[in-house]
């Protein structure tokens, strides 16, 4: 590999890769997200790769795994360049047809294409598709264009020449001045102005300074900064290096969650390929400047994304907060000034640098500046990741990229912001999506969880999911969290298995503001949220199972029943077959029916029944 | 812990060796000796403890506070389920309510064959094909009972006997 070590050199390196790619007449991605995955994509590329091989078209394709394109659940999605065609939904036997029509005659497999299910017409191109339409893919748009493990591709894409430019054109505080002119907050959830803690950490007293990268990621339903460190760790590591120079760090540490091996391991190959190039470890780029960054595990734990919790668990210690009388900008790890940023916040930095801080700030709101990426899923049509503009209106994201309701049942809420956020109902989807006015809604931006619920979604067992989760996530430090949210949790068991009373709602809103009021850090802080803002919206849904013993949504077990629509039964049997409690009984072609004292309310008979004849309530 | 008798740990050395005996490598140790063991011995943690000169109630302080770590053998298929709020709200719960019945172990339980480790997480990070189930390392997307016992069962076919 080579060692750059000016300006020129990465020029030099940049159109020399640029030219040997220039010598395929098609390159051929294969999505290798986590979701792919799941959907087979490591065996179409494989199958693909021996096609290509066999038909002797391997000087003419370049065949290669990308990170993830966020349309994940229309997965394994294959694109073929310059054609810009785009195929879901992509199985082995697809495989000879691609080749002998698609790459050998040109020919578009229609069969493979997005069906729009607006306009019932099928598109060939991504950007055709509603769901990338109105995206704004800054970040994340690379992610399809690279082989995370090739830092040539990277290079390709104007790779490490923001690292270049800030430490041969710029000086540390010209570099913090842009971060803050750039108007960028952290990515992570609380929304700091990042410019500010930049400034913080390089201002703070000693010689010694960490900067950390937190790809923890704990919050549930949200995946953007494993997408991130899998598809294009070296965009994450130039904004690191970047920050490092600027707040005159040598050591920075990658936290990543235990849970994401393939992000441990891309971001393993950037850092070797890095420091092969010259981009990481002593004299960097020539400049005599020296920086170096390892990977630390985390062990599964959610209060570690808390900064103070977080450093504990790098220290190798139990990952409990500290209070932030004395900030970690100030006194971080091992008591050294340090700066923590989200993955996502990081791969900004070299955007803004490359592009400057001006045009950074014209995309966005007043406040909340660049774009936001939000992990779209739940009960939603298109679920996968989205990269919008900050500003935009939930509406605008849930209807129009997310394509509206997943089984026809009307949305009625999307949770943000994870545990510590809140549930927001459908009459406010007119809400524009920045950091402040979530916040104001009782929810939060958080990392970018967007988990959509319909009708089917009972917001009694929302709240209550969060509470437990939070319950056993919680340290255990401070007694408000630890004891507090167990009584949360016992309260809301009793409404959902309607032993709920006329106390129990003040009971639990006076419950959630001491645990409020009273705990050390964000996540006892935040933990009632999801219990509040289910409260402020819903509080019906908390009454009809208080008052009427019922559950609306038909979630909550101890008050629903299954029972065999009379009219519907074909009488086929499957319901009977697959019932594990043996609670069905029929004859073959005769009605079937639910005898409701066995029956396990397990849903088995619904999921197979063809005729739609299961009925619960 | 009979098994324990016949554990040899000299491995724990050379993972010790290798993050250089630094106490602040305890987490990336305590994975490295479940990658190896499948579990945290007790005469490994006795052997860290001792190595990197921390009492061994520390080091069983940081072993049952983070989540990926067990101190109990794990059966020889990993299942493990995803109850994040994406996977939640496509009834997930259910899923694994139903597989924990199948399988009849509490999640978190290895099944009296040894043969599978029911485990659930809060979440896996695929939350756009909710619900997600990730036995021995592959993902399965859209899981519902019925497919989710066909896969265990298939696994249980391959060694010829069959379970429950």
């Amino acid at each position: 590999m080579r060692k750059v070590k000016s300006v020129s050199d990465l020029e030099e390196w940049k159109e020399h890769v640029i030219l040997k790619q220039k010598q395929y007449e098609m390159i051929v991605s294969v999505c290798g997200g986590t979701g792919c995955h799941a959907y087979g994509c490591k065996k179409v590329r494989n199958q693909l790769a021996r096609a290509i091989k066999k038909n002797s078209l391997d000087q003419k394709i370049r065949l290669k795994l990308t990170g993830c394109r966020g349309l994940c659940e229309r997965g394994p999605i294959v694109t073929i360049q310059p054609q810009g065609i785009f195929y879901q939904r992509v199985q082995e036997r697809d495989v000879p047809l691609i080749i002998s029509e698609t790459i050998e005659k040109g020919k578009v497999l229609e069969h493979l294409l997005y069906d729009d299910p607006l306009t019932k017409q099928k598109v060939t191109s991504e950007k055709e598709i509603p769901f990338y339409r109105a995206q704004q893919r800054l970040v994340l748009g690379k992610n399809g264009l690279i082989d995370p493990a090739k830092i040539e591709d990277y290079i390709a894409t104007d790779g490490y020449r923001a690292l270049a430019k800030a430490i041969f054109e710029m000086n540390p505080d010209q570099i913090i001045h842009e971060i803050k002119t750039s108007g960028l907050r952290g990515r992570g959830g609380a929304g700091y102005l990042t410019g500010n803690k930049w400034e913080n950490c390089r201002k703070a007293p000693g010689d010694v300074r960490y900067i950390i990268c937190n790809c923890d990621e704990g919050d549930p339903g949200a995946y953007m900064d494993r997408s991130l460190m899998e598809g294009n760790p070296h965009s994450v590591l130039e904004g690191m290096i970047i920050g490092a120079y600027a707040m005159g760090a040598n050591q920075g540490f990658i936290y990543v969650r235990h849970e994401y091996p393939l992000a441990c391991k891309n971001a393993e190959i950037a850092i070797s390929q890095a420091r092969k190039a010259g981009f990481l470890g002593k004299n960097i780029l020539g400049s005599g400047f020296n920086f170096e960054v390892e990977i630390a595990k985390g062990g599964g734990a959610f209060v570690c994304g808390e900064s103070t919790a977080l450093i504990a668990s790098i220290e190798g210690m139990v990952g409990e907060p500290r209070s932030k009388q004395i900030h970690t900008v100030t006194q971080g790890l091992w008591g050294r000034p340090t700066n923590l940023n989200n993955v996502e916040t990081w791969a900004n930095v070299p955007l803004i640098i490359n592009q400057g801080s001006q045009w950074f700030s014209s995309i966005g709101t007043e406040k909340s500046k660049g774009t936001k990426i939000f992990s779209l899923v739940g009960r939603v049509k298109n679920t996968g990741l989205v990269e919008v503009p900050m500003g935009i209106t939930l509406r605008e994201i849930i209807f129009d990229i997310g394509g509206g309701p997943q089984n026809g049942k009307a949305i009625k809420a999307v949770q943000t912001g994870g545990p510590s956020g809140g549930c927001i109902p459908a009459s406010l989807f007119n809400l524009s999506v920045d950091f402040d006015s979530l916040t104001e809604a009782g929810s939060m931006m958080g990392s970018g969880g967007m988990i959509v619920m319909d009708e089917g979604s009972c917001m009694v067992d929302v709240a209550k999911y969060f509470v437990h989760f939070l319950k056993g996530e919680s340290c255990g430090k401070c007694l408000s969290c630890r004891e507090g949210l167990k009584r949360m949790g016992e309260i809301l068991d009793g409404i959902t298995e309607g032993k709920g009373n006329g106390e129990s709602l003040a009971l639990l809103e006076e419950l959630a503001v001491v645990v409020a009021d009273t705990s050390l850090c964000g996540l006892g802080k935040t933990a009632p949220n999801p219990v509040l803002s289910a409260l402020r919206y819903f509080r019906s849904e908390f009454e009809d199972h208080i008052i009427k013993k019922r559950c609306p949504a038909a979630v909550c077990t101890p008050l629903i029943q299954y029972s065999i629509l009379e009219e519907q039964c074909t009488g086929c049997g499957a319901c009977k077959k697959i019932c594990p409690a043996q609670a069905i009984e029929g004859e073959k072609k005769q009605r079937h029916r639910i005898q409701t004292t066995l029956c396990s309310k397990c849903g088995s008979c619904k999921d197979i029944c063809k005729a739609n004849a299961v009925m619960v309530q | 812990m009979n098994w324990e008798g016949r554990m040899d740990f000299k491995h724990v050395d050379t993972i010790i060796e290798k993050h250089q005996g630094k106490r602040t490598a305890l987490i990336s140790i305590l994975h490295d000796i479940q990658d190896e063991y499948n579990f945290l011995p007790e005469g490994a943690l006795q052997k860290v403890a001792s190595r990197l000169q921390m009492n061994t109630n520390d080091i069983y302080g940081v072993a049952t506070f983070y989540k990926s770590f067990s101190l109990t053998p794990k059966g020889k298929h990993a299942i493990t389920f995803c109850l994040g709020t994406a996977c939640h709200v496509r009834r997930g719960p259910k899923v694994l309510q139903e597989i924990a019945r199948h399988l009849e172990v509490e999640p978190g339980q290895t099944t009296r064959d040894d043969q599978f480790y029911l485990q659930a997480v809060n979440c896996l990070g695929v939350c756009a094909i909710g619900p997600v189930m990730v036995v021995n390392g592959k993902y399965y997307g859209g899981i519902n009972a019925i497919k989710a016992k066909k896969i265990i069962e298939k696994l249980n076919r391959k060694r010829g006997g069959v379970n429950s």
